[in-house]
């Protein structure tokens, strides 16, 4: 019964997010002000992370293809195709989550118990349209973006390890991303890319817009919208999967 | 003008305001009073549209607020400016920034028509010159004036004050509370104070309500509260024995056994109506 409760909460925050803005100018700088925060502010993690989760996998794969049978360039087909499907979509995503989710729960937690959020509802602003949207709309535009971002690190770390590690050489690696590409995976990479990105900053905006309490309670709030964007993900990418990749 | 007619909120089981009506006229402090969970501050976001009441009226200037529409409500929340217990001021914008917030995002006038709006409020609550300064660098008195100032901005019709002193030492206070009177007076507004501070009762009270246990008990002017016969609010307002004393000393004045122009030393050393070693 709670879960219902708590879910139709959520639908009722989404469904009044959409309202005429009070004035344009401000809801723009605003959206453009998140775009820097979401996107820019995780740059760092999601590079660091794209770089080395590449790496890793093409000498784990590398690793596990003893087979003189199999050729070498293999190993830079299974890197492309893990990355793309897999790791830069959801690994990111899971990141991100920490890093933007806490930020946006915590931010807004912080307004709704110092009244900020209560000050901007008296002077006539709809609160879910001013502070909620621009968030979704920035996760929307940059997350995807991150994830673009992250399958080519994480492919150009798959080719650096593969090279100083001297598993196979530059050329080949380039040989091996270039066969059985299948473009539809970019497709559902991106579909998963957005869907998560709608997850990440909604959820934890949710969270953050109704907490009650004090401190303690924004501390918990931002750690519940971590955990269940999080979960989320992780079942979104399932039922995506199961939806997407059926022949 | 802002009239409450019967109005009634619930949570749960429990009831916190029950069939308060009371007029709140233009250019007076309409103070409400009443001890820690007597259902003030619930009064005043039902009166301010953040809880819908779940029965009655609240008028403004005749039109029914519960009854309005979306964009009715946002017209009268333009008229309205609030200052918030905590001040409520976005810490990641300057005190400039917050002042010019609603100019900002309610009207299209250039960036030095809002500049020269933003120092004409700040220097009208004595804080010219802290424009670059952030929340976090001004003290709490500081920090309500900012509110004030971000509140009167638009020039509102109505000015709601949620516990303006707390937190303050009394002279910060006297000064908040006459800066809120000034600016009643100055704009003409309706102004709403929700206080437990005696001493905001006898500076700025116009007009006096005191709830409690979510019931409107007694309502009158700060000459008329101190000698109120109402139990329960003298039971509030003497909970001070200074305040008690006061008291005292008014009736002995007003029964002629006082003489006002009397030296204040005498006063204390012979006929004192309370025990000074105290």
């Amino acid at each position: 019964m709670h879960f219902f409760t708590e879910l139709g909460r959520y639908l009722m925050l989404i469904k009044g997010m959409f309202s005429k803005p009070e004035n344009g100018r401000m809801y723009w700088k605003e959206f453009m002000h998140q775009c820097s925060e979401i996107g820019l502010g995780s740059m760092g993690i999601v590079v660091i992370i794209s770089f080395f989760m590449g790496a890793v996998s093409a000498l784990q794969t590398a690793y596990q293809l003893t087979s003189p049978v199999i050729p070498k360039s293999t190993i830079a087909q299974i890197v492309r195709d893990t990355v793309i499907l897999e790791f830069a979509p959801t690994l990111v995503c899971i990141v991100l989550a920490g890093v933007v989710g806490s930020k946006i729960a915590s931010e807004l937690g912080n307004m709704r118990v110092s009244e900020q959020i209560d000050a901007l509802e008296i002077m006539g602003i709809n609160t879910k349209t001013y502070l909620v949207l621009p968030k979704i709309l920035a996760a929307l535009l940059t997350i995807p973006a991150l994830v673009i971002i992250s399958m080519g690190l994480g492919i150009m770390g798959g080719r650096v390890a593969g090279t100083m590690s001297g598993i196979l050489p530059a050329n080949l690696f380039d040989n091996g991303l270039l066969e059985n590409f299948v473009p539809y995976n970019v497709v559902f990479a991106m579909s998963k890319a957005y869907t998560f990105a709608f997850l990440i900053s909604s959820i934890p905006a949710y969270y953050g817009y109704y907490v009650q309490g004090g401190s303690l309670e924004i501390g918990r709030s931002s750690t519940k919208a971590v955990v269940v964007s999080c979960v989320a993900i992780l079942f979104a990418d399932y039922i995506l999967a199961a939806l997407l990749l059926n022949d | 003008m802002i009239e409450v007619k019967h109005i009634k909120k619930t949570f749960g089981d429990k009831t916190i305001i029950d069939d308060v009506s009371v007029k709140m006229d233009s250019g007076k402090c309409n103070l409400i009073i009443g001890s820690s969970g007597s259902g003030k501050t619930v009064f005043m976001k039902c009166l301010v549209g953040l809880f819908v009441p779940d029965a009655g009226e609240i008028l403004y200037h005749g039109q029914d607020f519960i009854q309005m529409n979306g964009p009715e409500k946002k017209e009268i929340r333009k008229q309205i400016g609030m200052l918030f217990q905590g001040s409520a001021l976005f810490d990641s914008l300057t005190v400039e920034k917050n002042v010019m917030f609603p100019l900002n995002m309610f009207t299209t006038d250039s960036y030095r028509q809002k500049l020269k709006r933003v120092n004409e409020v700040l220097d009208r609550v004595n804080l010219e010159g802290a424009n670059k300064k952030f929340p976090a660098e001004l003290s709490g008195g500081m920090k309500k004036r900012v509110g004030i100032a971000r509140a009167i901005v638009l020039n509102p019709q109505y000015l709601f004050c949620d516990e303006p002193n707390s937190g303050l030492d009394p002279l910060t206070s006297l000064v908040i509370d006459r800066l809120i009177k000034e600016i009643t007076l100055e704009y003409k507004i309706t102004t709403v104070v929700n206080t437990h501070d005696m001493n905001s009762v006898m500076e700025i009270g116009d007009h006096i309500i005191y709830m409690h246990q979510g019931l409107k008990e007694w309502e009158g002017t700060n000459k008329e509260i101190i000698f109120s016969k109402n139990d329960k609010l003298n039971e509030f307002i003497f909970a001070s024995e200074f305040l008690k004393d006061a008291k005292d000393m008014r009736m002995l004045e007003m029964s002629g056994k006082i003489d006002n122009d009397r030296n204040m030393d005498d006063i204390m050393n012979n006929d004192a109506p309370f025990d000074v070693s105290q």
